[in-house]
């Protein structure tokens, strides 16, 4: 058994986008929070803090979960993949990302990454997604500017991408 | 939107977990997937000052049969289960209710026993708990026993469980040949709280329906197999004898017709697909 006090700050160590990284916790530090302050990864956003809106959304050992509603203590050991972890280089977009370009499935880019963190995980999952089944998934964001039906467009024809060429950089998960 | 301050336990197992409960009891809160409790925590509705989180326990996420019952464990995940390979036949209210539980983003760590947990009087798990009379295995330091759904849901949010208490897993029973099942809600998003949730399980000779959404827990009422016009007198007097409130999301009046148009929309596909 562990007891983590809450007035003091307690080392959490966990692997982000292949990357082991370590900070200081108090308990009631949300994930989010850890990424964005303690991290300096800025790339996962922050909208609702209780779960509704999807903008946290990040990969905890390769399946999405919201960042705000989990918190940094629980991180401990895990692999951690954010938005900055989807492209293949730091100045390279994945296929997901360079098709939500090309089709225009962004526009303030608020809900995006959380957006992206969701859809890369789903497509790992499911391959040959329908359309009902990613509306279905995209249902767990709220964008509130680009309108879903470009981000639906462009993740069907990312998913075809990703079927025609398995060597693709998203095929391989960090 | 921050949790107040909280001292975090990882239990190394169920008797730390108990030891800690029993320590500290109505100051502590048990947290597995955190779906329920961490919005909780983010608005400061509930501030404990001590959070017991089970997920590391070995073997609570186990979900085993046994005999005509499934027990679910403390730390099976809600997509866990929908994996389950035969959900669709043993239980298969659950297959259909938890595409609707919470989003493909939070049933990843939401954990079932959780959603108990919580008790919300629109949720999918409680529904489907009373739908099928299921029952909440609870363990304290001191003793351990089982309650049935129906007595386990006290009101909004409250349940039988004492402060000691951590429910050590959830049971169904197993469909029986013969029987039919159907869920339905109608919510403003997929994956939002359900205005009102309906779960019926049709048997040779008798109609459950229970609803969720309206009185402040889930509630079942059982009917002889009507149809036609007996039916919607019944489903008219179930209506009614829940006690519907006007809110922010919808009022008492459409909460009643919902009860009525769903709840017999949801016994037709029960009786549709019966086994
Ligand atoms: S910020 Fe986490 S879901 Fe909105
Ligand atoms: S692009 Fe602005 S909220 Fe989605």
């Amino acid at each position: 058994m562990s007891h983590l006090s809450a007035a003091t700050r307690h080392r959490v160590a966990f692997t982000l986008n292949g990357r082991p990284v370590s900070l200081e916790a108090e308990p009631r530090l949300l994930a989010s929070d850890a990424l964005r302050h303690g991290l300096g990864a800025t790339g996962t956003h922050v909208g609702c803090e209780h779960g509704v809106c999807g903008a946290c959304t990040i990969q905890i050992d390769g399946v999405p979960a919201r960042a705000c509603l989990t918190l940094a203590v629980q991180l401990e050991g895990r692999k951690v993949r954010t938005v900055e972890g989807l492209g293949p280089a730091a100045d390279r977009l994945s296929v997901l990302q360079a098709s939500f370009r090309r089709h225009h499935a962004l526009q303030c880019g608020f809900c995006t990454a959380g957006i992206l963190v969701s859809l890369d995980a789903f497509l790992h999952e499911q391959p040959h997604p329908s359309e009902e089944e990613l509306r279905i998934v995209v249902g767990g964001h709220l964008c509130r500017c680009t309108g879903y039906t470009p981000i639906i467009r462009a993740t069907l024809e990312a998913a075809e991408q990703l079927r025609s060429d398995p060597s693709l950089p998203d095929s391989s998960h960090v | 939107m921050k949790p107040a301050a909280f001292d975090f336990i990882r239990a190394g197992n169920l008797s730390e977990a108990l030891d800690a409960l029993g320590q500290y009891g109505s100051d502590a809160r048990i947290i597995a997937g955190g779906q329920s409790l961490m919005p909780m925590l983010n608005m400061r509705l509930a501030k404990p000052a001590v959070l017991i989180d089970v997920m590391g326990i070995p073997g609570l996420d186990a979900v085993r049969r046994e005999g005509d019952t499934i027990v679910i464990s403390a730390g099976v995940r809600q997509a866990a289960l929908m994996q389950r390979p035969n959900l669709a036949s043993e239980l298969p209210l659950l297959a259909a209710a938890l595409p609707w539980l919470g989003h493909y983003q939070t049933r990843t760590r939401g954990t079932v026993c959780g959603s108990a947990a919580h008790a919300d009087p629109s949720a999918e798990i409680p529904l489907c708990l009373v739908a099928l009379d299921g029952e909440v295995r609870l363990r304290s330091r001191k003793r351990s026993r089982r309650v049935k759904a129906g007595d386990f849901f006290v009101g909004m949010m409250v349940t039988d469980k004492a402060d000691d208490e951590l429910i050590e897993a959830v049971t169904f029973p197993v469909s029986k040949p013969g029987s039919g099942h159907a869920f339905k809600e109608v919510a403003r998003r997929h994956g939002d709280f359900a205005i009102v949730g309906c779960a019926a399980l049709v048997t040779p000779d008798a109609i459950h329906l229970a609803v969720a959404g309206v009185a402040d827990k889930p509630q079942r009422r059982s009917f002889p197999l009507l149809d036609g016009s007996a039916l919607s007198d019944a489903l008219n007097a179930f209506a009614w004898d829940l006690d519907a409130r006007d809110d922010y999301h919808a009022t008492a009046r459409l909460r009643r017709d919902l009860v009525r148009s769903l709840g017999r929309d949801t016994i037709k596909e029960a009786l549709s697909c019966r086994t």
